[in-house]
């Protein structure tokens, strides 16, 4: 009798053992922010790129939809989503909030120059420090939110043409 | 004199004393359990990356507003998903990950006292 619970003990563990395991290995570890899809964006105070004020939740209240994108003068693919950017900044039910991260302001204003200004507000985080509040790891990386400031989808790496077809449809339903 | 030179002295270590128990929370454990999410393999501790710089200044900040250590867990936690600490949270999905360990010992336990038992019976 003790044999056979004996038995029925260890091959219960390794049944165990391979089923933890099995799940662990299928388990997808790469980090993605697919859990932070429906959370609400919490209160904020940006400082503004100029002036001597700051851009908060308030202000996004007022747009249908909001496209926050950090972006940086010294980062590659920021210029390559530029384009998209400059086209979202003509559709109607969104507005564009910009955060300059990590860079020198001079960079900052002569990259605008260049490739045009898409944004309807610009903001500075000189230290990236606000960049965590908007679970943030690398840019160019862009948040659409709505009304409300839930987020609808984040963007990790440049706007892309398929991410502009995304957002025109939802801002033009 | 002397004696104002030694109030003085004491005044300054007592405040020292003080402002190590403000900043009690320690950063390099916390920083040493949080993953760097963009490098392999590396905490935010070993990290010289953006990312873990700036990770590292928002918990220093956050030590210094006296938040505690769960706190900062917490936040951090709800800013970038559970896989940005080391040592998961016990909650409803990650308990069989706790008790795994004390399972397993109380399994053994039990095997090796069914084994002697056995062996004593012969």
């Amino acid at each position: 009798m003790q044999k056979k619970i004996i038995k029925l003990f260890i091959l219960s563990f390794i049944l165990f053992i391979i089923g933890v395991l099995f799940i662990s290995l299928n388990k997808n570890s790469i980090y993605d922010t697919k859990g932070l899809v429906g959370k609400k964006i919490t209160k904020f105070g940006l400082d503004h790129f100029s002036e001597n004020k700051m851009i908060t939740a308030e202000d996004l209240n007022k747009n249908n939809f909001t496209l926050i994108n950090f972006w940086a003068s010294w980062c590659g693919p920021c210029r390559d989503e530029h384009s998209f950017l400059l086209k979202l900044n003509k559709e109607k039910n969104i507005q564009l909030l910009g955060i300059n991260f990590k860079d020198k302001k001079n960079n900052a204003l002569e990259f605008l120059n260049d490739l045009g200004n898409p944004y309807d507000h610009l903001a500075r985080d000189e230290l990236g420090k606000h960049s965590v509040n908007f679970g943030i790891y690398g840019i160019p990386e862009s948040i659409l939110v709505n009304r409300d400031l839930i987020i609808i989808k984040k963007f990790i790496g440049p706007i892309s043409r398929n991410d502009y077809d995304y957002i025109k449809n939802i801002v033009r339903e | 004199m002397m004696r104002i030179k030694i109030i003085i002295f004491f005044t300054i270590l007592n405040l020292n004393i003080v402002n190590a128990e403000i900043f009690s929370v320690d950063a390099n454990e916390i920083f040493k359990n949080l993953r760097c999410l963009i490098c392999q393999g590396q905490s935010v501790a070993d990290s010289n990356s953006e990312f873990a710089k700036t990770i590292k200044l928002v918990v220093r900040d956050q030590i210094k507003d006296g938040k505690s250590e769960k706190e900062i867990y917490d936040f951090l936690i709800e800013k970038y998903g559970e896989w940005i600490v080391y040592k998961p949270p016990f909650n409803r999905v990650n308990f069989v990950l706790w008790l795994f360990p004390y399972l397993v010992f109380v399994t053994g336990g039990v095997i090796i006292f069914l084994l002697f038992k056995k062996e004593n019976n012969h």
